[in-house]
């Protein structure tokens, strides 16, 4: 389809900053990539594109020295050969470089510490001079544009001035390796939890690297994100490549045709808004983290959106309103009162509040246990029948809700590791819809969640609500607020700013809303 | 149990990989249990006349039913990812206890070992509380306990053997047998047996197991943690005060020192025990098993004539190869302590 596009590096004549051809990786039976090809040409910002399981992070991974692939496949940077598979951190003599999305900082030290620890674990000689490395630092900070102080804790710094430090120290180590070339530098999704704005900045930083000649590969899942800054971009599905796409003569469907492989019908608003439904929900004067003195009033079957730039604290009130960190305030569902103050997760859940965390790693799912531990988790107390736990029946029910929730594999006696990030998310939401909760809090619900499996999760939250529940979801995806929600809150320092209700709802009117309501305090505060 | 065991049943796959998949799950499972007849077998080849006596094997099953208990109550709190290091000073205090309140105050055995197992349950409840109330790691908690236990156990025994322990716990301890089996023994089984049902067949242990694995999560899934973390710790003090009695009943005497050399065993017994039955798992039948494994292992040298040190490098080169197996097992996740 798209392929004929395959054309227009930036640099004609010039070797391709990399060409990798056939490459193939099986894992146990399952083909996770099939004769994959990637080119990149020097001075580019090549994206990859694809689904969660579409092979794009085997591929990285790959690059990385991770893991070796399947005989056969070939290698070459800016034009000299390099022999597959990789050792581990073998990419630095080819002037690879990687930034992950957990950025491989150490929050505990400094902003030149962290910049140096790369150089440390390679470094031959015995001392360190401060003076000289603190001036290279903030000279390289200099040129590339980027505001950061090298003795600051990063503790005390932004996520996106993270973001930036990973990226600076990894053009640092990029250039400093040996081989030839201008270098090629490996981002992993750096920006998922950045909003707009730091976003800007950071492809900022992204321009000026490719104009002094390096390649960047962008991974990535938003598709608006890749539209601005790449330059190509390969789409991979199912371990195959699916499309190669010049940017500027490519559309957002063809993107999304290319990585879902059907045209997706944009999802359809929800019903029309039930605001003449009875209000069900009262959260008078809630205070706690950053949040200040928010109040709500919703209605049985509203979805309600809470959104905002990081560190506005909408992403607080699910946790807040769930007892799982300290608040203030009243909270009246249905004819219960609840003082927030005295609330424990415990007791939310026996008053009908459920929280789906965004952190699946760590809050959402034991990785370790098999799903049908995870999902009868806060069901266990009505499974113990006549002396012991129904096992049998708690496998049932897990496999029953694995089908309705079209999890996959549909194998209950599986680790929930080994599931993709979109099933995992399906097994949480059937861990927690399915004793009809009367009020929803999420938090990201489709972070890390790939497009077809967020359609089922958007198809779920509704159901829920349709059953008499009132959702509140949390969410720095404008889009995924616009498409499931029938008013949006916009949050600026632990405060409401705007709500936007019915067709108001658009994915550029929350943005516009988010950096309104920042500028309007900022220009309050000058 | 069953969990574990049916993951392979997955449709679809290639027969000869599942029947594959399915002997290295046995082999998981069940090789320490051969491992073990392998080695009483070589061993009563070596010394047919003197280790392969029902005598000498009743007498390791009997004796070491001690450390047994020790190392089932460790198994609880480890489940819920603590550690418990103050467990074999709380089986010489509790020893201790008996001896004091039985033999110098002349109180009825019975009150007396009511007694012991009162102070298990409190030292397990300080243990907890100063865990959870002020966030401290179990470890360094557990292990500063323990080590006041210890000088408490001393001061009150004024650093002295104390024996005349009542005939009748010794009677009930060691000296009736059941097959020829000394009652303790059972009394070792059946506290495995309650706690593999607790652990496998409750809620409270999927409660337990669930705060262990993902603590957030079970947070988050309404679990009260704090609550399950010190009622593992009470029940870890509760089960060192019993191994307490039953040490008391063994020796017939309080010893103030030698219950500590417990301790390491213990650990070595529960990381080796994670290895098989329920790989992966700490699990009561698999520590059973890695106990009665340790203890052949060195009674078996013993009678081939090396000299006690051995006990020492067996129990510590044990535990170190025992936690390296159990990563394999786990498949080489970071482990959280």
């Amino acid at each position: 389809m798209i392929d004929a596009a395959t054309t227009a590096p930036r640099q004609q004549g010039l070797p391709l900053a990399l060409l990798l051809t056939g490459l193939s990786k099986t894992f146990g039976g399952h083909r996770a990539l099939d004769e994959v090809t990637l080119e990149v040409a020097q001075g580019e910002v090549h994206g990859l594109l694809g689904q969660n399981g579409s092979g794009k992070s085997t591929l990285i991974k790959v690059l990385a020295g991770f893991h070796a692939p399947d005989p056969g496949g070939k290698l070459t940077v800016c034009g000299a050969d390099v022999s597959l598979p990789l050792a581990s951190g073998a990419f630095r003599q080819h002037r690879i470089s990687f930034v992950h999305q957990h950025l491989g900082l150490i929050p505990a030290l400094t902003v030149l510490e962290n910049m140096l620890i790369g150089k440390l674990a390679q470094s031959r000689s015995f001392a360190i001079n401060w003076r000289r490395e603190r001036q290279e630092v903030a000279r390289r900070f200099e040129t590339y544009g980027v505001p950061l102080d090298p003795d600051a804790t990063l503790a005390d710094l932004s996520p996106v001035q993270r973001a930036l430090l990973a990226i600076m120290r990894a053009t640092e180590e990029m250039q400093g390796g040996g081989g030839s070339g201008n270098g090629l530098l490996v981002l992993d999704e750096p920006t998922p939890f950045l909003p707009r704005r730091d976003v800007d900045q950071l492809f900022g930083v992204v321009r000026t690297v490719v104009a002094g000649g390096a390649s960047v590969i962008f991974v990535s899942h938003d598709v608006d994100e890749v539209l601005e800054i790449t330059d190509r971009a390969t789409v991979l599905r199912d371990g195959r490549v699916a499309g190669r796409l010049v940017t500027a003569r490519s559309s957002k469907q063809d993107f999304i045709e290319a990585i879902v492989g059907r045209r997706l019908a944009f999802a359809e608003r929800p019903c029309a808004p039930t605001i003449e439904a009875p209000t069900r929900l009262v959260v008078s004067d809630l205070t706690g983290g950053t949040v200040d003195r928010f109040g709500l009033q919703a209605s049985q079957g509203e979805v309600v959106g809470l959104t905002g730039l990081i560190g506005s604290g909408y992403d607080e009130i699910p946790y807040l309103l769930y007892g799982a960190r300290p608040a203030r305030g009243l909270l009246r569902l249905r004819d219960d009162t609840l003082d927030l103050a005295g609330l424990s997760p415990g007791e939310a859940m026996r008053r009908g509040i459920v929280l789906i965390p965004g952190d699946r790693a760590n809050a959402g799912a034991i990785g370790a246990l098999p799903v049908a531990d995870n999902v009868t988790m806060p069901v266990l107390a009505t499974r113990f029948r006549r002396w012991m736990l129904d096992r049998g029946g708690m496998l049932r029910t897990a496999h029953e809700l694995g089908q309705r929730f079209d999890v996959r594999p549909p194998n209950p006696l599986l680790p929930i590791s080994a599931l993709s990030g979109g099933n995992q998310q399906k097994v949480l939401l059937a861990k927690w819809l399915q004793q009809s909760p009367r009020l929803v809090l999420l938090d990201e619900p489709t972070q890390g969640v790939d497009i077809g499996a967020r359609q089922t999760v958007f198809r779920h939250i509704s159901h829920a609500a349709a059953a008499g529940a009132t959702v509140l979801c949390a969410s720095s995806d404008y889009e995924q607020l616009a498409s499931i929600c029938s008013r949006v809150l916009i949050f600026s320092g632990g405060r409401v700013v705007a709500s936007l209700t019915g067709p108001e709802i658009t994915k550029e009117a929350i943005a516009e809303r988010s950096l309104g309501g920042q500028a309007a305090l900022g220009g309050a505060a000058a | 149990m069953s969990n574990t065991a049916k993951t392979q049943t997955t449709p679809g796959k290639p027969i000869s990989s599942r029947t594959k998949v399915m002997i290295t799950r046995r082999a998981e499972q069940f090789g320490l249990i051969v491992v073990w007849f392998v080695m009483i077998g070589i061993f009563g080849y070596l010394q047919p006349d003197t280790f392969l006596t029902w005598a000498n094997l009743s007498t390791i099953l009997g004796s070491q039913a001690v450390l047994v208990v020790v190392t089932l109550g460790l198994l609880i709190p480890l489940t819920a990812n603590d550690f418990d290091l103050s467990i074999a000073y709380t089986m010489t205090l509790s020893s201790m206890l008996i001896a004091v309140l039985n033999v110098n105050q002349g109180v009825a055995i019975g009150w007396a070992i009511a007694a012991a197992a009162i102070a298990g349950l409190v030292i397990g409840l300080v243990n907890g509380l100063l865990i959870t109330i002020f966030r401290i790691h179990s470890l360094i908690v557990t292990l500063g306990v323990g080590t006041f236990l210890h000088g408490l156990t001393l001061w009150l025994s004024d650093s002295m053997t104390i024996s005349g322990i009542s005939p009748a716990l010794i009677n009930a301890v060691i000296v009736q047998r059941l097959f020829g089996i000394p009652l303790e023994f059972y009394y070792a089984i059946g506290i495995a047996l309650i706690i593999w049902y607790v652990l496998e067949y409750t809620a409270i242990g999927r409660r337990i197991l669930f705060v262990g694995r993902g603590r957030e999560v079970a947070r988050l899934s309404g679990i009260n943690t704090d609550r399950v973390r010190i009622g593992c710790l009470m029940a870890s003090g509760f089960l060192g005060a019993l191994a307490g009695v039953l040490y008391t009943g063994t020796q017939g005497a309080a010893d103030p020192v030698s219950g500590v050399s417990y301790q390491l065993p213990a650990f070595a017994a529960a990381f080796l025990g994670s290895t098989c039955i329920v790989p992966g798992r700490f699990n009561p039948w698999g520590t059973t098993v890695a106990v009665y494994f340790l203890v052949t292992g060195i009674t078996g040298l013993v009678f081939l004539g090396v000299s006690s040190f051995i006990q020492e490098m067996f129990y510590g080169g044990a535990l170190v190869i025992a936690v390296t197996l159990s990563q394999l097992v786990r498949g080489r996740q970071e482990q959280q302590f």
